[in-house]
């Protein structure tokens, strides 16, 4: 198999030198094969954010190389990155443009990491395929290619923020926390949607969550974060026979901290 | 009949510029003060060249070109350096004061006895009046023409998705800082343009013209905001044409109630102000229990068209 991803001792410090230093990510070595899909757990201020944002290029890494597929892109900018990173964030009203309308929305999404020129911006043969495309999601969206996204709802919204992150199939997906604002039953709509897409393109995909049963349901690896560092990684029938109590016993473990957050343990 | 007429052709003039006030404040979503420089810009460079003997349709696109090199700047201020837009703005127009000076060489430059667009046009056997008529229109339709065709390619797509939701565009590889200074290039551009027309209707540039600029712009937006709500993008151009040959009526209504010229910015500044504030007014003023409800249902619904923002 091949690396999809590797990260090499990447550090990051938010405001260096001042009395509010921070230090996020603290030497962190990861490398994804190609085809994985991992859940990213961990508690609040752990890094997972950080962590994804530094992958996609948000911000510069203070230190450590970042490889996608073999090339070093660490000082690749966010937008070129983007020709090979899709993203989907926790804000649904973050991944689409609310005053373009739904195929306005998804032309931007088929010319990411092209080059944009004079030509029309929405062919006939775009529309089919965006229709097609919609169809899938079985939210009626196909009909309604010519309305604004901001009269969609938050689970329309997410589920078309989803279909335009994978329409050109990305070397790398990134999920932050993608159903977190949800209710529960668009999330499992989004979620379900989200193993679907995955499954079906292959695509090598971090997901953040801060629901441990869908960490380990879903996905071949499950990480958790803590402290800037990765302390768990568990992979293939380990992962898979991983329980809640397991996951919080391992939490405790490797944080040295029996207090959970509740949002870890109620969700 | 004749103020009236002359009234709604120096509206369509006028709207060039608030249409180009449109692309930065609604598109782009900066307020952007440029205009206060580059619309006395345009006329500066277009006068001085037809002073100099260059054919007026050359100094109206040199006009254009200048502009869109103040926009150039002021965007490339606002996202390279980081400067607010409000700063990058006022910046480059305190530069372009000193700037259109040197290229009027003095306050005020007259284009008596020279060619203009306006002359050419009359020189077909029309009026004066309706020369102008004529030259609005077609300036009007035809920018109104190219930007809805501009707007609907890849790159005007980026540009509108850019101004809508900066992350999301980065996301999808849209090289966001270059799409914020073409906006403002373009923007610049026909404002510059708006000034040139109106130079060569005047029959003069003056330095102090470009002052009130956005004012006047931005009322002529809301106008046809206020009139005209929920439409696409190329009627939304029409509306402000529309709004901005409405503001030229109400400052007509107002010359004829005897109000001193001079007041007139203040009227446009209370025309402004009241237009923005309409909203927060209305909603502080004691309403029947109907209305209030219909609000709540809208405010819940958290779906306003962009249109109507």
């Amino acid at each position: 198999m091949d690396a999809a991803l590797e990260l090499k001792q990447i550090h990051k410090i938010f405001e260096a030198g001042t009395v509010n230093e921070n230090h996020v990510l603290k030497g962190i070595d990861f490398t994804v094969q190609k085809g994985d899909f991992i859940t990213v757990i961990g508690g609040n201020g752990a890094g997972k954010s950080t962590f994804l944002n530094s992958i996609a290029g948000s911000f510069p890494v203070d230190e450590g190389t970042i490889l996608l597929d073999g090339q070093d892109i660490t000082h690749t900018p966010a937008y070129e990155r983007a020709a090979h990173i899709s993203r989907v964030f926790q804000d649904a009203k973050m991944g689409t443009a609310t005053r373009l309308t739904i195929e306005e929305n998804l032309a931007v999404a088929w010319n990411r990491g092209k080059k944009r020129r004079f030509a029309w911006g929405i062919k006939e043969a775009q529309r089919k395929v965006f229709k097609e495309e919609l169809e899938k999601l079985d939210l009626g969206l196909e009909d309604r290619l010519k309305m604004e996204v901001g009269l969609l709802s938050g689970g329309q919204r997410q589920a078309l923020t989803l279909l335009m992150a994978t329409l050109v199939d990305p070397k790398l997906l990134l999920l932050d926390e993608h159903t977190a604002a949800l209710d529960p039953k668009t999330s499992q709509m989004v979620l379900d949607l989200t193993d679907r897409i995955v499954q079906e393109k292959q695509l090598t995909t971090l997901m953040i969550t801060h629901n441990m049963e869908h960490a380990i349901q879903y996905g071949n690896r499950l990480i958790m974060m803590n402290n800037g560092q990765i302390v768990v990684d568990v992979s293939g029938d380990e992962k898979q026979q991983l329980t809640v109590p397991d996951l919080l016993a391992l939490f405790k473990q490797n944080s040295g901290n029996a207090v959970m957050e509740d949002a870890l343990l109620l969700s | 009949m004749d103020l009236l007429m002359s009234s709604v052709s120096q509206g369509l003039l006028w709207s060039i510029m608030a249409i180009g006030v449109y692309l930065t404040y609604r598109i782009l979503d900066v307020a952007d003060l440029t205009a206060e420089g580059s619309f006395p810009l345009g006329a500066a460079i277009c006068t001085s060249l037809i002073v100099n003997g260059v054919a007026p349709w050359l100094a109206t696109m040199a006009a254009v070109i200048g502009g869109m090199a103040a926009g150039f700047i002021s965007g490339y201020l606002h996202t390279k350096w980081n400067v607010p837009a409000l700063l990058s703005g006022i910046i480059t127009m305190t530069g372009l004061y000193s700037i259109n000076l040197r290229i009027m060489g003095q306050a005020n430059l007259t284009l008596l006895g020279e060619e203009t667009l306006i002359r050419t046009v009359q020189s077909w056997g029309l009026t004066s009046t309706n020369a102008v008529l004529v030259v609005g229109l077609l300036a009007a339709a035809g920018v109104i023409l190219l930007l809805h065709l501009f707007f609907h390619t890849e790159i005007g797509l980026a540009i509108r998705s850019t101004g809508d939701n900066n992350e999301m565009s980065e996301a999808n590889g849209i090289r966001i800082h270059a799409m914020k200074i073409i906006g403002f290039m373009i923007g610049n551009g026909l404002i510059s343009m708006s000034g040139a027309l109106l130079a060569q209707n005047n029959g003069y540039a003056d330095i102090s013209m470009g002052i009130g600029t956005i004012v006047i712009g931005l009322a002529s937006i809301i106008i046809g905001e206020v009139f005209f709500r929920h439409v696409t993008l190329a009627k939304r151009l029409a509306t402000i044409v529309v709004g901005s040959v409405i503001y030229r009526l109400l400052l007509l209504l107002v010359l004829e109630m005897n109000v001193n010229p001079q007041d007139l910015k203040l009227f446009s500044a209370i025309l402004l102000a009241l237009a923005l504030g309409l909203p927060a007014i209305q909603s502080r003023l004691p309403k029947n229990k109907k209305q209030r409800t219909r609000k709540k249902a809208k405010a819940k619904g958290g779906a306003l068209s962009w249109m109507q923002r």
